[in-house]
């Protein structure tokens, strides 16, 4: 291995899976809970009416749930590089290419 | 992981990652596509005339809670804990099965309210995203199911974690797909005719 | 291979649920079509690819036959919409990407050092489902009409009110089939690039060709479920009345063209790259040097892949986009030209001041510069939206792609086959035939396709199936026409060496190592590669490793040979190495999918048979271990080196 890059992610895949510090169950269930409750609040915005800030805070709610199954439930915190980089090309790439497919068809405009 | 590769990594869970982040453009493309025709209903029913937030909310819930269940299955079978693996793989696949019974529900309900798959653009985009998050969840339960099988064939023990953990991932990236269309397509206010 | 499930060799009452009895290694019909060994796949793909090539190549001849002279009536007009859209859709989908697929799959493994891919299994199933595909989509031609809508199927022009025939039912489904193939593919080889590289191999130090073929699999990976969805929209528009081009209802009919462009162009540069990565081994080891500017070789490749996803409106630029969109895409597509400007200097830097020898490898290579050069300056033409909106749909832009598929793609792809004949088969291809079959190859093309930028630019349009006399049409149509059968002369001038390079081959010891005094791994085993590859997995202490170890420098700094081929190649004399076993199941699973296909195309009954293959081959492949365990095992693993090369049990 000669290139930095491969030779430090060598360095963190090397350790053995279970040296890793897995989350305790207690954790996943505290987890899960925040979960649950952010999800209560998005379900409350149907409700209770907050006006213009609706659209801001479900997508920050949204992506906050995103990020917390997919770096705890998905282990991406713990895990490899790797699997963070593949994942992550596939949003940034989804996300952009939409964006910019969405607004040829002046969807935020037009809505 | 057995065998010595030059990332360190499993291929079978390096390709499934691979695998999830060519998913992020199928999923990509059929959301797109919805909110290009979330207002284009011509004379069917429009999306907020039709949606039912609280129920969606609860299936939406069921999805959330069997992402907790599946990591609890991976951690018994971590430990060794063959018992609670089967629990935890067994409530998993129910919590799945309640949603897509949902779904069906969901969908039985909208066409009997005059929102067919043809009636327009809007439905039609609608059934197609949501009916291929429906096949993907199918797909995981069917996996999760055979799963349980090999389990009570002896089969599925802490040598094999890392299929359970592969098996997962899949399942969470189910439920996070859920997660945005929740929010998109459900909650962000919805036009009405 | 220390823990999976074939560790504990089974006694008979207790054989993994799926094993039966497996094929064994040999040579005979059957081991081909159970193999799993990333060269015979390889091999495989390339003779489909090449039938297929025929076959788009005959649609080709039939196109320029009704062309060739005002109001032809060869063959009439609905028939010329299936020939010119099946001939599109057979180059691109069924000869050049399996072509290119043939190329990864043989050589990506030797190159990176490996004993196989990372899931053989998974690489039989996708060859033999690309293959279920391309005969599904001919099949059209026998059940009730070939596709016609052009090869990107333009909704709603592909839907069953314009096109009420089967034949765009066919195209979705057959697409969505090879995709498959492509898309399992990809990640098996992406898993294997990074995974499988010999000790030493640093990502830095592969050859070009297996990095443009990783970046290759990246767009793959991440265009083909852009396409999927687009082909699932359509299908469910044509089959079950969805609406999503229903422009009476308020649908778009931007929506196709967007979706399948956002595919259609990395697309392009899917094609094109493997053709870079082959000509970036072939000119090194002809002009005797190595690489001009490896890193920006790597990095333009790279800077390629991720621009191609910026660009891809140009394709629309009269579709009504808007001026912002046009304006938009037009200036990312010029910068695009950049990164494949600079590929262009490199290989000529790298001939410059070598001692260049051409011989028919070199030759395609030279060639696919050149011509390259030509449709990339024709593309940068278009780039500018106004001069576009003059050409497009013309016989401008037929030239430009052929400039840039048929000389960039399929010169680069036959320099590849005269390159590396010898170690795929053990045999030269004749040298002279090969020099010939370039320079017929090389008149018949300029001939065909030169015209048509003039044709174009006169105003002949694209897709029409006749002309009335009187435009000035006629002579450049004529050219062209003759053109392609001196092309079609080169093709039979490639089968007929083939062939009797075989017959004298017969016989006759295999070719010596090393032929060309090449530089990469590949080319440390004998010819032809033996079944296990390498007899000890090699440590990689350089860029062209294989060169590094035949030359060193005196202390003049002068280029002298440090060791013979003999010496450094192996010799594949390994016994006991472990390989992984053949199986039936991918291959019936890909059976399945046409029945599905022709299921919803036809009577959904037909999907049961389709069903059933598909579940039954797929529990069974997921019980049924890698290694067979009735199976020959290998007697002793000599080293560490060659568990650690072992495949995944998927
Ligand atoms: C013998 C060599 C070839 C000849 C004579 C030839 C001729 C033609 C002609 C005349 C057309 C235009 C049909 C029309 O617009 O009415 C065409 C279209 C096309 N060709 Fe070729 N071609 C050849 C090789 C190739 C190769 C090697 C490829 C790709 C690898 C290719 C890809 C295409 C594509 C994509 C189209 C567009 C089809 C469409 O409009 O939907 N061709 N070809
Ligand atoms: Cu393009």
């Amino acid at each position: 291995m000669s290139t930095s890059e491969t030779r430090t992610e060598d360095h963190e895949d090397h350790e053995d899976h279970e040296d890793h510090e897995h989350p305790s169950d207690q954790k996943y269930m505290q987890i899960a809970l925040l979960l649950a409750v952010i999800t209560a609040a998005e379900v409350a915005t149907y409700f209770v009416h907050i006006g213009p800030a609706l659209i801001p805070t479900l997508m920050v709610m949204m992506v906050v749930k995103f990020f917390i199954v997919a770096a705890w439930f998905m282990h991406l915190r713990f895990d490899s590089k790797m699997f963070t980089r593949f994942f992550v090309a596939g949003i940034v790439l989804a996300v952009s290419v939409y964006f910019i497919f969405l607004t040829v068809f002046e969807f935020w405009t037009k809505g | 992981m057995s065998e010595e590769t030059t990332t360190g990594l499993s291929h079978n869970k390096l390709a499934m990652w691979v695998f999830l982040g060519s998913e992020c453009l199928l999923f990509g493309a059929l959301i797109s596509t919805y909110l290009l025709y979330r207002n284009k209903f011509y004379d069917g029913p429009a999306p907020g005339d039709i949606f039912d937030i609280p129920f969606t909310s609860v299936s939406s819930f069921v999805l959330l809670m069997s992402s907790l269940t599946m990591v609890l299955a991976l951690s018994a079978l971590q430990k060794g804990d063959i018992r609670n693996n089967r629990l935890w793989l067994l409530t998993t696949a129910l919590l799945g099965a309640v949603f897509i019974g949902g779904q069906v529900y969901e969908f039985t309900t909208f066409i009997r309210e005059g929102l067919g798959y043809t009636t327009s653009p809007f439905s039609s985009a609608f059934f197609t995203l949501t009916g291929f998050h429906g096949v993907h969840v199918s797909l995981g339960i069917v996996m999760i199911m055979s799963l349980l099988i090999s389990s009570y064939r002896g089969k599925l023990t802490k040598k094999n974690t890392e299929t359970v953990e592969i098996i997962g991932l899949y399942w969470h990236f189910v439920d996070v797909v859920w997660i945005i269309i929740f929010t998109v397509i459900y909650l962000v206010p919805n036009p009405t005719s | 291979m220390t823990d999976t499930m074939s560790e504990e060799t089974p006694t008979e009452e207790q054989r993994p649920l799926g094993v039966y009895t497996r094929p064994k290694g040999g040579n005979g019909w059957r081991d081909w079509v159970t193999t799993v060994d990333h060269k015979k796949i390889g091999i495989l793909y390339g003779a489909a690819a090449l039938f297929f090539f025929i076959i788009g190549g005959i649609e080709a001849l039939l196109i320029r036959l009704q062309l060739a002279t005002p109001n032809g009536t060869v063959l009439g007009a609905e028939m010329y919409n299936q020939v010119f859209t099946m001939h599109g859709i057979t180059m691109i989908f069924l000869a050049a990407m399996p072509l290119a697929a043939a190329f990864a799959n043989y050589l990506i493994p030797l190159q990176i050092g490996a004993r196989d891919v990372a899931f053989p299994r998974l690489n039989a199933m996708s060859f033999w489902v690309f293959l279920a595909g391309g005969i599904f989509i001919n099949l059209s031609w026998l059940l009730g009409g070939a596709p016609d809508g052009g090869w990107f199927g333009y909704a709603p022009n592909s839907g069953i009110v314009f096109s009420p025939s089967v034949g765009m039912d066919f195209y979705a489904i057959g697409l969505q089939i090879t995709g498959i193939a492509s898309l399992v593919s990809a990640i098996n080889l992406t898993v294997t690039i990074l995974n499988m590289r010999a000790p030493g191999m640093t990502l830095f130090k592969m050859p070009v060709f297996t990095w443009m073929l990783f970046v290759v699999q990246l767009l793959l990976v991440f265009a083909m479920p852009v396409i999927a969805v687009a082909l699932f929209l359509l299908m469910f528009s044509r089959q079950f009345g969805a609406n999503f081009f229903n422009t009476e209802m308020g649908a778009d009919p931007l929506l196709w063209q967007h979706l399948f462009w956002i595919f259609g162009h990395p697309e392009v540069y899917i094609l094109i790259l493997p053709s870079f990565g082959i000509i970036s081994e072939v000119i090194p080891t002809f002009s005797r040097k190595p690489i001009f500017g490896y890193d920006f070789m790597v990095f333009s490749g790279i800077a390629i892949g991720f621009m191609g996803w910026g660009v891809w409106a140009h394709h629309m630029f009269a579709s009504g986009i808007g001026p912002l969109s046009v304006a938009a895409f037009s200036i990312s597509t010029m910068f695009i030209a950049v990164p494949t400007g600079v590929k262009i200097l490199n290989w000529i830097a790298t001939m410059w001041g070598g001692r260049v020898k051409f011989s028919a490898p070199m030759l395609f290579s030279v060639g696919v510069i050149s011509m390259f050069t030509i449709g990339g300056l024709s593309g940068v033409t278009h780039a500018l939206s106004p001069a576009d909106t003059q050409q497009t749909d013309t016989y401008y832009v037929v030239a430009h792609f052929h400039y840039v598929i048929f000389g960039g793609i399929i010169f680069g792809l036959f320099a590849g086959l005269y390159f590396w004949w010898p170690k795929v088969f053990g045999h030269m291809l004749d040298e002279k035939m090969g020099k010939i079959n370039f320079w017929v190859m090389l008149v018949g093309f300029n001939m065909t396709f030169g015209p048509m930028h003039v044709l174009g630019l006169q105003g002949m349009s694209r897709r029409i199936d006749t002309y009335s006399p009187g435009f000035g049409f006629e002579a450049w149509n004529m050219v062209a026409t003759i053109g392609s059968f001196i092309i079609a002369l080169s093709v039979l001038i490639f089968l007929i060496n083939v062939v009797v390079s075989v017959k004298r081959a017969k016989g006759q010891p295999p070719c010596p190592p090393d032929p060309w005094d090449a530089r990469s791994l590949e080319w440390i085993t004998p010819n032809p590669t033996p079944e296990h590859n390498f007899d000890e997995i090699p440590t990689v202490e350089s860029l062209d490793e294989f060169w590094h170890r035949k030359w060193g420098t005196d202390d003049e700094g002068q280029i002298v040979r440090v060791a013979t081929a003999e010496e450094v190649c192996q010799d594949g004399t390994a016994t006991g190495v472990h390989l992984p076993s053949p199986s039936y199941w991918p291959l019936i699973f890909a059976i399945g999918l046409p029945f599905l296909g022709l299921g919803l195309i036809f009577n959904l009954w037909l999907t049961l048979p389709g069903a059933i293959l598909i579940v039954v081959s797929l529990y069974a492949w997921i019980f049924e271990p890698v290694d067979d365990p009735d199976g020959p095992h290998g007697e002793h693993h000599s080293d560490k080196e060659e568990v650690s090369q072992e495949a995944s049990d998927v």
